[in-house]
């Protein structure tokens, strides 16, 4: 193994069509116009010197180092700069050009400190790189004049110079070093986005600064680190390499955050991780990350991480650490005898939407074929399952129709419901990148976000109230088909016609126009018309929906609603365009592909089909109950009903994340036997009677599938530390059940899945070795997978039109409750927090806060950072406030990142009609002024605190 | 399973297929409780219908009959 090196090509590459043909040292080089000198000399093997440029962000022209000279034409130019063009005849390597380049290295050299052999970078340092290259031998200004270098300058302090920032907590910046290329500032426009730094001064007084002159934490700095992979110096470098070293060996892997799938080098030394670094080839990210993936992996080795089995009897008890044949043996032998006792299908599983696919794979399968019924089910239920089911029923497959790329040829996004600068930063980057070419945004959400403040982005932003999608989508709808923007032509040859007729005259009931419809959304009218015409005429258009969607009790009817819209304007089947879930965790779209729900076998098929149900008994050997099983809700319903007993849980904190803490609390005090699989003793755990220690992903092989559909691979860089990975785990269990797996590696887990599974059928962990990634389908139809769906004709065959009756929700405010709750996450933190809150992304959000506008805030007198009670039908909890006009009157705002806040004791049982997806994004709620924690949280606290003891035994030998 | 909670959500599902016409709605939550719901929950349900039914929207209180006769 060695360190994977990336080939920097200096500047980006050219998308023309067009070649041309050069000769650059003599060597003839064709390349696509617009393509720069300096990129068609790399191509053709040859590395001219350079330090402004990098092929991450546009070229500037600064450093002057990467000079050519040109026959025919005077001057030395750079290269970077300097396109190629048909015939140019091009010399690198001139006697002129060694000495220019030599005495601009001797100016660089002359004002840079001269330690390099206890230098971060020693090794990794582009300004060290170049001196070899120009052959600097010595500089003859020495180093005593004006300088940035040194703190004092003959006894006296050095103005020019200034201290190193330390506060982000994983990058420094030590403006000593700094070459002023401002590749950082470029980099954290153009490929972040933020406009973070900028240059301030000029000529030798010209310094990077974050904002006006702050610190890196207290500027709008969002610790992407893209500025830190830019940096050809020391001067902005990853704490962890300052303290570690230069790493020895890398591998290719994916971000086990969020659904963007980033895909990674993670840098080593031995077993130890020195950095992670976003791969340029990955697919999804381009070479791009977000804080958590890039910074956010300290919690593999947390040391409140559990390496050990325990088990009890009753959940009164400590935990008492055993051996991993003894936890299997106590889980199996109490599922077992629940299953005597109350039945076989008085027991379940959770798979997780963090694990891989293969992990996932093996719980259903457990499930399924050892446990005997269907009761499986996953986290996807309460964010995703209404896509599952809306574009199942409209276009014939439950996933979003692009890849990431796609963006790059969208001329109007329409986010719904989505905050992707938050919860999918890297796809945020990608997207604003494009609309700063000038594609336009409309962003449908009850709050103003990141996307509708984001620098140089304007957005025609529709700020319902939470809970009004149906009513807004239709509406809509009704604009685009009463002024007839419909794209007819591709209706008739693409969809069922007479089903478009019988939408097209429900949308068109003057009852759903935006006049009369605004009352209930709060829309101006105005900006929807303006909104459908946009998306219908305005060219490529992609519509992009998170969780604001979903999480409703006609979650299922917005997706349909989405799916309307994009057929009836004609906006699916071709790059820029689509029908896009931004999937929340990193495996959402991989857990459902696998089979995870309780209705359908991997590759959605239902369980009662006999064909299907067949070909798997006859690869398990076992009969498979054609019946479906219970979902999430349903099982905590039959818990505190008597009839569910039992629950194995991979990787997900259910306690923390479902609606109605309390209700979920009972449901798990009255099972007998809960199993929790997972890193920490979450909160769950508190209610759990076994805990098997899981592995974290730079710990296991496997793939996750992204929002794209893509599958990745997950590469193992360190042995586990419990012992053992997830998938390991689960055939432990199953064996001490009784039931054989038998799997030496990952790959033959999805060897099997492919064998069984239609739109799997050509994956297989050479493949995606092969081509690193591949998206499903991948058959012998689509041997290099499918980036773009339904491109000549839907899955299902005709796009289906289905009405969409907007239905309020039953949670609606009432004077006790008048305001609405709804909640998002914020950037830092990931979901319910168990990784993120053990990393130093505590920083930027150390608890969560409740957004109230100024108005709702002065009638309660509360004022900012005050406590405040936030109390609805089903729950109270209290937090701190903030307030802020990003929310509307009558709406509040808060994340659920932190189990003290318990943001879910709030929220109700309401959910989605057609998938019991959990209605999170509306609740009814009372803010009042308040002291501190309620009375409730005192005493989840206190249980909390008594059922996380260890009884540590001395091992007897 | 509580029958008030079996109930709601199947009068929720039959709201969706309201606007779909008498014929289509009856065979759409139908076939919506076959495919999605647990035996357990459909037995309850049944439960409820034999008890009367009080509740149940009618084409809801349909869909469970012909579900129930099938
Ligand atoms: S870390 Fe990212 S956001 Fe922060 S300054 Fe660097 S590029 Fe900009
Ligand atoms: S901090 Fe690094 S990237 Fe930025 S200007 Fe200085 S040397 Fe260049
Ligand atoms: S959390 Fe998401 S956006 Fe951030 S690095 Fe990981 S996959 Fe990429
Ligand atoms: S690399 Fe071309 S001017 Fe700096």
């Amino acid at each position: 193994m060695s360190l994977i090196e990336e080939t920097d090509f200096g500047t980006p590459r050219s998308k023309s069509e067009t070649m041309v043909t050069l000769t650059i040292d003599g060597q003839s080089v064709t390349v696509p116009e617009g393509t720069s000198i300096m990129r068609a000399a790399m191509e053709a093997g040859t590395k001219i010197p350079k330090l402004c440029a990098t092929d991450m962000v546009d070229a500037f022209g600064s450093c002057r180092l990467c000079l050519i000279e040109i026959e025919g034409r005077a001057g030395t130019p750079a290269s970077c700069t300097t396109p190629a063009m048909d015939g140019l005849v091009v010399h690198t390597q001139t006697e002129r050009l060694k000495k220019l380049r030599k005495g601009v290295m001797e100016l660089y050299i002359s004002d840079h400190p001269l330690d390099c052999l206890t230098c971060a970078a020693n090794g990794d340092c582009e300004l060290q790189d170049m001196a070899g290259a120009v052959g600097l031998r010595d500089v003859r200004y020495g180093y005593q004049g004006e300088n940035h270098v040194f703190a004092e300058a003959k006894g006296e302090a050095n103005a020019a110079w200034m201290p190193k920032d330390e506060s982000n907590p994983y990058f420094t910046y030590d403006p000593s070093k700094c070459i002023v290329c401002s590749r950082c500032v470029r980099a954290c426009e153009e490929v972040q986005g933020t406009f973070a730094l900028t240059i301030s001064g000029r000529g030798f007084d010209s310094r990077v600064s974050p904002s006006m002159s702050e610190s890196f934490l207290g500027s709008e700095c969002v610790s992407c680190g893209a500025c830190v992979q830019a940096c050809p110096t020391a001067t902005l470098t990853e704490k962890s390499v300052i303290e570690i070293g230069q790493p020895e060996h890398s591998v290719v892997t994916t971000c086990a955050y969020c659904g963007v799938g980033c895909a990674f080098k993670a840098e080593m030394r031995g077993e130890e991780v020195v950095r992670m670094v976003p791969y340029k080839d990955g697919k999804a990210n381009r070479g791009h990350s977000c804080v958590k993936g890039r910074f956010a992996w300290g919690y593999t080795t947390h040391k409140e991480r559990i390496l050990k089995p325990m088990i009890r009897e009753t959940i009164a008890e400590p935990w008492r650490e055993v051996s991993w044949g003894e936890a299997f043996g106590f889980a199996a032998g109490k599922l077992k005898s629940i299953q005597a006792k109350y039945g076989r299908d008085a027991i379940g599983g959770i798979t997780s939407s963090r694990c891989t696919n293969e992990e996932t794979y093996l719980v259903q399968k457990l499930v399924r074929a050892g446990f005997g019924n269907n009761n499986v089910d996953t986290c996807a239920r309460v964010c995703h399952s209404p896509t599952g089911y809306g574009l199942a029923t409209t276009f014939g497959t439950s996933a979003g129709t692009q890849d990431f790329d796609s963006v790059e040829h969208t001329d109007v996004a329409m986010i719904i419901g989505a905050n992707p600068a938050s919860a999918h930063p890297v796809f945020a980057s990608r997207l604003k990148k494009r609309l700063r070419q000038g594609a336009k945004l409309i962003v449908i959400d009850p709050r103003r976000t990141e996307m509708v403040d984001a620098p140089h982005v304007k957005a025609l932003h529709l700020p319902l109230l939470p809970g009004t999608n149906v009513a807004v989508l239709t509406a809509i709808a009704h604009v685009i088909v009463t002024e007839g923007l419909a794209n007819e032509a591709f209706v008739r040859e693409r969809c069922d016609w007479s089903e478009f007729e019988d939408w097209a005259a429900f949308v068109s009931q003057p009852k759903n126009s935006p006049e009369a419809t605004a009352i209930m959304t709060g829309v101006d009218p105005k900006d929807l018309r303006e909104a459908a015409r946009l998306y219908a005429t305005g060219g490529n258009g992609a519509i992009y929906y998170g969780l604001g969607v979903t999480e409703h009790s006609q979650g299922s009817t917005t997706v349909i609603a989405i799916a309307n819209l994009a057929m009836a304007t004609g906006n699916i089947g071709r790059p820029g365009v689509g029908v896009n879930p931004l999937r929340g965790q990193n495996n959402v779209q991989g857990s459902c592909d696998m089979g995870s729900f309780p209705h359908e076998l991997p590759g959605y098929r239902h369980i009662s089909g006999d064909a299907v149900r067949e070909s798997f008994e006859a690869l398990w050997q076992v009969k498979l109950n054609p019946e479906p099983g219970l979902r999430i809700p349903n099982m905590f319903d039959a818990a505190i009903d008597g009839s569910f007993k039992g629950l194995y849980v991979q990787g997900e904190d259910i306690l923390q994340s479902d609606p109605n803490t309390s209700h979920v609390v009972a449901a798990l005090s009255a099972m007998e036997c809960v199993i929790v699989h997972d890193l920490f003793l979450n909160e769950t755990a508190n209610y759990a009677h076994v805990f098997l220690p899981g592995s974290t992903f730079l710990e296991k092989d496997g793939t996750f599938t992204n929002a794209e559909r893509r599958i990745q691979r997950v590469r193992k860089v360190m042995s586990p530390r419990n012992g053992l990975a997830d998938w390991e785990v689960t055939i432990g269990l199953g064996k001490a059940m009784g039931f054989d797996m038998n799997y030496a590696h990952p790959s033959e887990i999805m060897d099997e899945i492919a064998a069984l599974t239609p739109t799997f059928a050509g994956v297989s962990f050479a493949k995606l070795d092969e081509l690193g990634s591949v998206q499903w389908p991948c058959n012998d139809k689509a041997p290099e997978g499918t980036p773009v769906m339904h491109i000549a004709g839907f899955v299902r065959g005709k796009g289906k039109f289905v009405v969409t009756e907007y239905v309020a929700t039953d949670e609606r405010t009432a004077p006790r409750f008048p305001l609405l709750l709804t909640t998002g996450r914020i950037l830092s933190q990931y979901n319910v927090g168990a990784q993120t809150r053990r990393t130093e992304n505590v920083v930027w959000h150390d608890e969560d806060r409740l957004e109230i506008h100024p108005h709702d805030a002065e009638q309660r007198g509360v004022r900012d950072g005050d406590w405040v009670r936030l109390k609805s039908r089903a729950g109270e909890t209290t937090l701190r406030a903030e307030i802020t006009d990003r929310v509307a009157p009558g709406v509040v705002y808060t994340t659920f990142h932190h189990p003290d806040t318990q943001a879910n004791v709030i929220t109700t049982e309401y959910s989605d009609w057609a998938t019991n997806c959990p209605e999170y994004k509306v609740t009814a709620v009372q803010v009042s002024p308040s002291n501190g924690p309620s009375d409730w949280q005192k005493a989840y606290d206190a249980q909390a605190r008594q059922s996380r003891r260890i009884a540590h035994v001395e091992a007897a030998e | 399973m509580s029958a008030d909670r079996l109930i709601y959500m199947a009068n929720q599902i039959g709201k969706f297929f309201q606007s779909q016409g008498h014929d289509k709605a009856v065979a759409g939550i139908a076939e919506h409780i076959r495919k999605f719901w647990d035996p357990r929950m459909r037995k309850g349900i049944f439960a409820h219908l034999d008890a009367g039914g009080a509740g149940l929207d009618p084409n809801v209180r349909e869909a469970i009959e012909t579900l129930k006769k099938a």
